[in-house]
């Protein structure tokens, strides 16, 4: 049973991590950007999150919006401001952007509001654990893996059966011939940031509520996390991120039932760096020859 | 008649070092200069070596790693093992930094040059990550409170350590071995179909520059009383890449100048730590957009005082080769 208690939080954590990850997969697979910044609109998401809770007395639904809101329009100005100026840029270049952006919203966070934690509410839904063939499962455990099926199942709607969704995979196809064939290349592009923000914002709330405790640097770890998450599954494959980040968080959890529960950030980079080694492609995808 | 010429202008500069750091050890034996400029310079000195390990990497073979750090953590680690838990000098503590450094930059290097661009920087940084997290969980280096190591960094072994890192990346990068590598930086498809064994360089390079900054972590332990895993983290990383980025891709004096630079502006704004880290993120998303070769591009220091000249003896200067 203490392996099946594991497996439950595994999920739970490997929820958040499929969230973020969806995030980091998406930007991969149109504009080919590790985009570093992610982890830290995931951080100001959860703190968007903590004061709509705590300093407009809103509900659990209430903020999850505002702060994917919030997240969404941020992301786009990212874009807009760093990104869209280099994309023609090399990847180097853009991606020593993504470290400047990253470190630039972790640090002017901590100048505008100092760098001491914060503690989540945890009375803002009812706290309650369900006994299910003696595992327990906590109400917060069922509230996030719910909202990130949730999420998801959106966004695979939007992927597959939007407009905008159509325009988003024609781009990351072939940028070029989207742009011929009439699509509007640079709003699709800021609409797969937006989307991909707002999912980290939504992750951002539910890791306050999962973990109960914000800062200013916490967007660090968990988003180098998410990006193995999404390299796993194959980056740039919107359901291998989701695949990739639920098998992290169990593969986690296992590790810290263990009793290695120290080892347990490193675990992520072994993942990372055997995946890197033996399947570069990742479990869902395929492997592309490289043409010259 | 030209190779006389160089060799002339690297025995002056040479002297001129040699002179330089006599001078310089005078002034602290001295106390001509206070406690508080020895320790700036001090720190100016292993950032310089870390810069240029890196720039071997970076700007050299065009190999983008973000993990430094973590071959900074595995000299230091290893150089304060020997003095300190082993009680051998200091000399040997540096030799050993740097070959730990080595080893770990050959067992990373080995599998993980074979990725490119993105997924290598990736690969590096988890590298860095898991230095750390292995630091973090040894008992026998300390764990998380970390290891504390007598202060035996002296001018003499900081200089002698600068001198020889500048020498052996500049003449490797000026050997046949470091024009493979500049190759391989500019197009590796290309090299390797020359017949050039891309893999192999790739390494070599990788092995260089992680001992050159297994070198500087050993100054860096003896320099700090103490040392923690969270002196290693990605922020270290961070801070030795800007260096490399800032001064340009492929410039070693570049890389020398921006660390001297960084280290006196970091120094004087030591007080407010956010400040430091905005400016740094400002400088370098600015510089990508504005000026993506960074000051220097790949051009040397001394390329400057050549151009009268190369234009007479007819010698056109590639915008590539690195002087």
């Amino acid at each position: 049973m203490e392996i099946m208690q594991q497996l439950v939080n595994g999920v739970s954590l490997g929820s958040i991590y499929a969230l973020i990850a969806l995030g980091y997969t998406m930007v991969y697979g149109i504009v080919k950007l590790i985009n570093f910044a992610h982890g830290d609109v995931f951080m100001v998401g959860a703190f968007i999150g903590f004061y709509s809770i705590t300093i407009l007395d809103l509900g659990f639904f209430p903020s999850l919006i505002i702060s994917m809101t919030a997240c969404a329009i941020m992301g786009v100005l990212i874009e807009r401001i760093a990104y869209k100026p280099l994309r023609n840029a090399t990847r180097i270049a853009a991606l020593i952007t993504a470290i400047g952006v990253s470190l630039l919203i972790e640090y002017g966070m901590i100048y505008a509001r100092g760098a001491q934690p914060e503690a989540y509410p945890s009375d803002i839904i009812p706290v309650t654990s369900l006994d299910f063939l003696g595992v327990k499962v906590s109400s917060q455990s069922l509230l996030i893996l719910g909202t990130s099926v949730v999420l998801m199942i959106l966004l695979q709607f939007i992927v597959h059966k939007t407009k905008i969704g159509k325009a988003m995979r024609a781009v990351s196809h072939d940028m070029d011939a989207a742009r011929l064939m009439g699509i509007n290349v640079n709003n699709t592009i800021s609409a797969t940031f937006a989307i991909g923000s707002a999912l980290a914002g939504a992750a951002g709330v539910a890791f306050g509520m999962y973990y109960t405790k914000i800062e200013p640097l916490m967007g660090i770890i968990p988003g180098l996390k998410a990006f193995v998450a999404a390299v796993l599954g194959g980056i740039g494959i919107i359901p291998g991120a989701m695949v990739g980040g639920l098998l992290l968080g169990v593969i986690e959890s296992l590790v810290s039932a263990a009793g290695f529960s120290l080892w347990r950030d490193g675990v992520a980079f072994v993942v990372l760096i055997l995946i890197l080694i033996f399947r570069p492609a990742g479990l869902l995808g395929k492997n592309v020859r490289e043409k010259v | 008649m030209n190779i006389f010429k160089t060799a002339k202008g690297f025995w002056t500069s040479i002297v001129l070092a040699v002179v330089f750091g006599i001078v310089m050890q005078f002034l602290i034996t001295g106390e001509i200069i206070n406690f508080f400029y020895v320790n700036t310079l001090y720190f100016i000195g292993i950032n310089i070596i870390l810069a240029a390990s890196l720039h071997l990497i970076i700007g050299i073979t065009g190999q983008f790693s973000i993990g430094h750090a973590g071959f900074l953590a595995v000299g230091a680690y290893a150089s304060a093992i020997i003095t300190m838990k082993l009680e051998l000098p200091f000399g040997l503590g540096l030799v050993a930094g740097g070959v730990a450094a080595a080893i770990a930059g050959l067992i990373i290097g080995i599998p993980t040059l074979r990725l490119k661009g993105d997924y290598l920087a990736i690969a590096t940084l988890g590298f860095g990550e898991i230095v750390r997290i292995v630091f973090l969980n040894i008992e026998y280096v300390g764990g998380a409170s970390g290891m504390t190591v007598t202060q035996l960094t002296t001018w003499p072994w900081l200089f002698g350590s600068i001198l020889l890192t500048l020498l052996v990346i500049r003449n490797f990068t000026n050997s046949t071995h470091g024009r493979a590598c500049i190759s391989v930086r500019e197009n590796e498809i290309a090299a390797d179909a020359m017949g050039i064994n891309t893999t192999y360089y790739k390494v070599i390079a990788f092995v260089i520059g992680s001992f050159f900054a297994g070198v500087a972590g050993a100054l860096y332990a003896h320099n700090f009383f103490i040392i923690q895993p969270t002196n290693f983290g990605f922020l270290k990383s961070f801070d030795i890449l800007i260096f490399v980025v800032l001064g340009g891709l492929g410039s070693m004096s570049g890389a020398v100048l921006a660390a001297i630079l960084l280290t006196i502006v970091s120094t004087f704004l030591q007080s407010f730590p956010e400040l430091r880290m905005i400016i740094y993120s400002l400088v370098l998303v600015l510089m990508m957009i504005y000026r993506p070769q960074g000051l220097m591009g790949t051009k040397e220091l001394t390329s400057f005082f050549k151009i009268g000249k190369s234009s007479k003896g007819g010698v056109t200067h590639d915008k590539n080769t690195v002087a």
